[in-house]
């Protein structure tokens, strides 16, 4: 083949590989869009300051306030149990289990814990912590927020362990190998400065848990079941975003729809406004070790 | 200058010196696989000793026996004797923490701490002795001092080491590791990474260090090594080839291999 035909096929090949890349792309990010819009356009109608003062009610009257609270502190808490379980695991698995079969092992059944239903979750959560508090308490107390933030937790969980594994698996070995020519032992060594040197990227994937549980409806319906009242103790029934979108969005009333609208705004607004926040984070970290 | 008459009034190979390590009959095993081929060298006290060869002649495996950092990780093996001050570094009584604090170490690229510039100073000292924050302060002045930083970075001490430029982050580094006060100082080709300008900061700052410390530096760059040591020792596939006064191996080695080497036919 001549030079200027081989310079034509590669120009003909490199075009239609960018359409063919470019479309996929526009196709993906088409729905993404689609979504945003119709949350957006359904919910922002609904937004007003009574969805903050009022509580769930099935009423046209009916408000978000107890489900805010609500998500907030089952989030918060789940957070609080995943975290440090989370990010102490991922260390073990980066830092003492790296070549290990142990840590295979490990690795392989958090892949599987990521990839679980999470309705699963829900339903183990109520067969080792809702029926045994029933039966013990003789029922005054079965369905909690507490039972509802085990749930989540075991939803962030596996998400922490593998980006703290990851981000930890990062940091040059030539770090670890400077520490350790100092004769600092491998405890400080990791605490002081391995995870030190990783730590936007573990703050990352906690932030990233902390969106992928906040939007989980499926693990609470078991556990923290929902509740039409205010309520801040972690033993009572507890009212959530997502469950609430659901048995709004189970009434006839177009009322009551308007507000599930609204409340899935919220909580996209909520998931947006973290990845944005990670995204600030991460590429803060880029100018390190490059 | 002094180099120049250095060497004409009283040529190294026949300099009484102190040996500081004493290496014998050194194998060394990755998994099977035969690095270190029985290495027997004297290291001379506060002197420049630099180790050349070919890639993958042991040079950096070697080197890295010195301070056992080899053995975090696993399958790796040393057999043999390193006497440093008369005692055997390999056997497994001798205390990391004890032969870290004695040997220090520069590595290929620089990697400071993610922390200020006066912490990755302070960090290793902290580890070893407790001193009041005055007695710190002086301590991490004359290791940035004795690194030709100070000047520098006195200003910014405050600030993330990570902001520094390669060649201040290789100084940094070696600041770090003389900060411990060791009596030896492993560089391992330190300037393989660093820019002509940065690379003769370092060198110049090795041979003002060497009056403190014992000087083992590892290096693919030979002009490095006939620039900055005294004595050099020429690798090749695991074993010694050769070891004496750099300006001998550098203008009449002994060994065929050595002249090639060095005269560029192979490696």
């Amino acid at each position: 083949m001549s030079t200027q035909g081989i310079y034509l096929r590669r120009r003909i090949v490199n075009v239609t590989a960018l359409l063919l890349g470019g479309c996929a792309t526009v196709l993906g990010l088409l729905f993404l869009v689609w979504i945003l819009w119709v949350t957006i356009s359904n919910g922002i109608g609904a937004l007003h300051l009574s969805l903050f003062t009022k509580i769930t009610a099935y009423a046209d009257e009916g408000g978000l306030s107890n489900a805010i609270v609500g998500s907030l502190i089952m989030d918060l808490m789940a957070l609080l149990i995943c975290a440090p379980i989370g990010v102490m695991a991922g260390t073990y698995l980066a830092e003492y289990g790296r070549n290990s079969k142990l840590g295979a092992l490990i690795r392989f059944l958090n892949d599987i814990l990521l990839s679980a239903p999470s309705i699963v979750m829900g339903l183990f959560v109520y067969v080792i912590i809702v029926l045994p508090i029933s039966n013990m308490t003789h029922g005054h107390i079965s369905f909690s927020g507490f039972a509802g933030s085990v749930a989540l937790a075991l939803i962030g969980l596996p998400v922490i362990v593998r980006t703290t594994d990851e981000m930890l698996q990062l940091v040059p070995g030539t770090l670890r190998e400077a520490a350790l020519s100092l004769g600092v032992p491998q405890w400080k060594l990791t605490v002081q400065v391995l995870v030190r040197a990783a730590a936007s990227g573990i703050i990352t994937g906690v932030l990233l848990a902390l969106a992928r549980l906040a939007g989980e409806t499926a693990p609470l319906l078991f556990t923290a079941f929902g509740n039409n009242f205010m309520t801040v103790h972690p033993l009572d029934k507890m009212a959530s975003l997502p469950v609430a979108i659901y048995q709004y969005t189970n009434d006839p009333s177009p009322a009551l729809h308007s507000i599930a609208w609204a409340g899935a705004l919220l909580i996209t607004l909520f998931v947006l406004a973290l990845s944005l926040l990670t995204r600030l984070l991460f590429s803060r970290k880029k100018v390190s070790y490059e | 200058m002094n180099d120049l008459a250095a060497a004409v009034e009283i040529p190294l190979t026949e300099v009484e010196e102190n040996p500081k390590i004493k290496v014998s009959d050194l194998h060394f095993y990755y998994a099977g696989f035969h690095a270190l081929k029985g290495i027997s060298m004297d290291i001379p006290e506060k002197k420049v000793t630099a180790i050349i060869g070919p890639s993958g002649c042991g040079k950096s495996t070697l080197l890295r026996v010195f301070n056992r950092i080899y053995s975090i990780y696993p399958k790796l093996e040393a057999r043999g004797q390193i006497i440093l001050d008369g005692e055997n570094v390999l056997d497994p009584a001798y205390s990391l923490n004890r032969l870290r604090s004695k040997v220090g170490m520069v590595f290929q690229k620089p990697v400071p701490f993610p922390m200020t510039i006066f912490e990755n100073v302070a960090y290793g000292i902290r580890h070893h002795e407790k001193l009041s924050r005055a007695d710190m302060e002086v301590r991490v002045e004359k290791a940035l001092r004795d690194a030709a930083l100070w000047d520098e970075v006195k200003d910014k001490l405050k600030q993330n080491a990570l902001g520094l430029s390669g060649g201040q982050q290789q100084r940094l580094c070696i600041a770090r590791a003389i900060a411990l006060r060791p009596e030896v100082l492993l560089l391992d080709e330190p300037t393989s990474a660093l820019d002509p300008i940065a690379t003769s900061r370092i060198e110049q700052l090795v041979e003002e260090l060497k009056s403190q410390f014992t000087i083992v530096i590892v290096t693919h760059n030979m002009q490095q090594a006939a620039r900055c040591s005294d004595r050099t020792a020429f690798m090749y596939m695991g074993e010694l080839i050769e070891f004496d006064g750099t300006e001998k191996i550098f203008t009449k080695p002994s060994k065929k291999q050595t002249e090639d080497y060095i005269t560029g036919r192979f490696g």
